[in-house]
This record gives structure tokens, sequence and C-alpha cells, in this order.
């Protein structure tokens, strides 16, 4: 039943994984790529921890708790590396199929001080 | 008061460090249990610069709402976007939308950012320098306006009225 349960789990990973990855390859510019890896691999990721956290709490003695750690780093630092991927790409200028919503952010933020915010 | 907010200048902070540590030795003998006390006293000492603002939860119910609502989100998320990746590419309609804060707080601002990241089609891309504005990267979008509304609804007001 637990094999169910784990192969389950593990197949699910691979394919969001897989998904994510895929999205990397087929999406258009660079903005839209961006999605593929920030979301798809959460759940990927996501269940290919909970699959080895329930395999080794049942394995070893106790509960595996290592997991937990590495999801709760993982959506820290996700989107944090997508924003700074998508203020680099801003920063640059890389060609968009969006539309800006106002010319004002980019333009004006390019004349004044780029890149990064230091505020304290 | 002052003594205190001076030798505990962010309790929550520490709190946090110690399960932390806690969870990375994956044990909760009583030795471990003093020394990550211990780093979590130490820690926000040593790093005070880092942490201008002193942090308050005031509704403590309505963050593990949130967090749990989030989680929702996030796996939803997977779902729309795992669909769209592997639907259609040249229906897809991506748009940058200009999203007004109403929060002000730096802890709030980068939590509404990363929450946006990680839910359903949007990706936070830029905080307009007077603080005022996040710029958001939708992969699949018609309507900006609801877009911006469920935003506000869904995760600003909370956020809101946790940290503000």
């Amino acid at each position: 039943m637990l094999e169910y349960l784990l192969s389950f789990l593990i197949l699910t990973g691979a394919i969001f994984t897989f998904i994510g990855s895929l999205g990397l390859l087929r999406l258009r510019d660079f903005y839209m790529r961006l999605h593929g890896p920030t979301k798809a691999t959460t759940l990927g990721v996501g269940s290919l921890l909970i699959a080895s956290a329930v395999f080794f709490s049942n394995h070893d003695a106790g509960i595996s708790l290592h997991e937990i750690l590495i999801t709760l780093f993982l959506f820290i630092t996700a989107p944090v590396s997508a924003h700074l991927l998508a203020k680099a790409a801003l920063h640059l200028n890389l060609h968009s199929f969006a539309k800006m919503p106002v010319k004002s952010i980019k333009e004006k933020e390019r004349s004044s001080s780029d890149a990064i915010d230091v505020k304290h | 008061m002052t003594t205190m907010t001076r030798l505990l200048p962010h309790p929550i902070l520490s709190l946090t460090l110690t399960g932390l540590w806690l969870l990375l030795v994956n044990s909760i003998t009583p030795g471990q249990i003093v020394l990550g006390l211990l780093l979590g006293w130490m820690i926000p000492l040593l790093t005070l610069r880092f942490w201008p603002e002193v942090v308050t939860i005031r509704k403590p119910f309505t963050l593990l709402r949130y967090v749990g609502l989030l989680l929702w989100d996030i796996i939803v998320a997977n779902f729309t976007v795992a669909r769209l990746i592997l639907g259609d590419l040249d229906r897809l309609k991506p748009i940058f939308i200009q999203l007004p804060l109403s929060l002000t707080s730096d802890l709030a601002i980068s939590l509404l950012a990363s929450s946006i990241t990680l839910t359903p089609g949007t990706v936070s891309a830029k905080l307009s320098e007077d603080r005022r504005y996040l710029l958001v990267h939708a992969l699949n979008e018609a309507d900006p306006d609801t877009l911006i509304a469920t935003i506000k609804q869904r995760y600003e007001r909370p956020l809101q009225e946790i940290f503000e």
C-alpha cells in the first residue's frame, strides 16, 4: 500500500518537474519562461520531498523532518530568484510579448538609479 | 521594556530560528533545545542591522488561514500553469500590470511579492522606487482590472490585517 503511495508521489513529482522544464523550452519570451520553473516545479519538488519524508519516516526510526525545511527554503528562495531574474530582464530591456502598463516605471527608473534599490 | 527590546530585539525571529535549528538537527533533546534557544537569541543580535523593523503579528489566526490559502493556491497554480504550458501557446495573452500597493512595511511587501510569484500565472517583476506600485507579469490574463482586484482582495488585505 505504502509502495503505491510513494510511487504515486514520485511520479507526480517527476511529471510536474518535467512540465516545468518543458515550459522553459516552449514558452516564447523570457518573462513567460519564468513562470515554468517558479510554479510547475514547486508541486513537483513538493511531491518528491513528501515521498522522501514518508519513506524515511517508515524506514528509519523517528520521523524525518528535514524535508519540511527543504520545502520551506524552496518556497522562500524560488520567488526571490524569479523576482531578481525578472528585474534583471527589465533592466536589460529584453524583448517581451506583454505590453508595459504605462511607460513610466521602466523609463523613469532607467534614467534614475537602476538595478538595486538600496533603501536602508 | 527598553532593556528587554535591546536584549531580545526580535522575539518572533528568535523563535523561528530556534524552530529551524530543531528541524535541522531533527531531534528535540534538552541540549539541542538550549543550543537552539542560544542561536535564536544570538543571531538576531549579531544581524541587528538587517532587521530595521520590528515584526508584529497582530492576528496569528489570520496568518494561519493565509498560509493555508496560499498552499492551496500554489497547488492550483501548478495545475493552471502546467495546462497553459502544454496547451496552445499562441493563444496565451501575457501582460504586465501595475499593482497599486496599500502595504507599507518591508516584510509585508516582500511577502505579497512572493505570494504573487507562487500563485496562478503571475510573477512579481519590480517594485517601483517609491514603493507604491508592484509590476506584475501575468502569463495569461485577459482582464487586468479583475486580476488587480483579486490580488488586492485575496492576498493584500489579509497581509495588511496581519502585519500593519
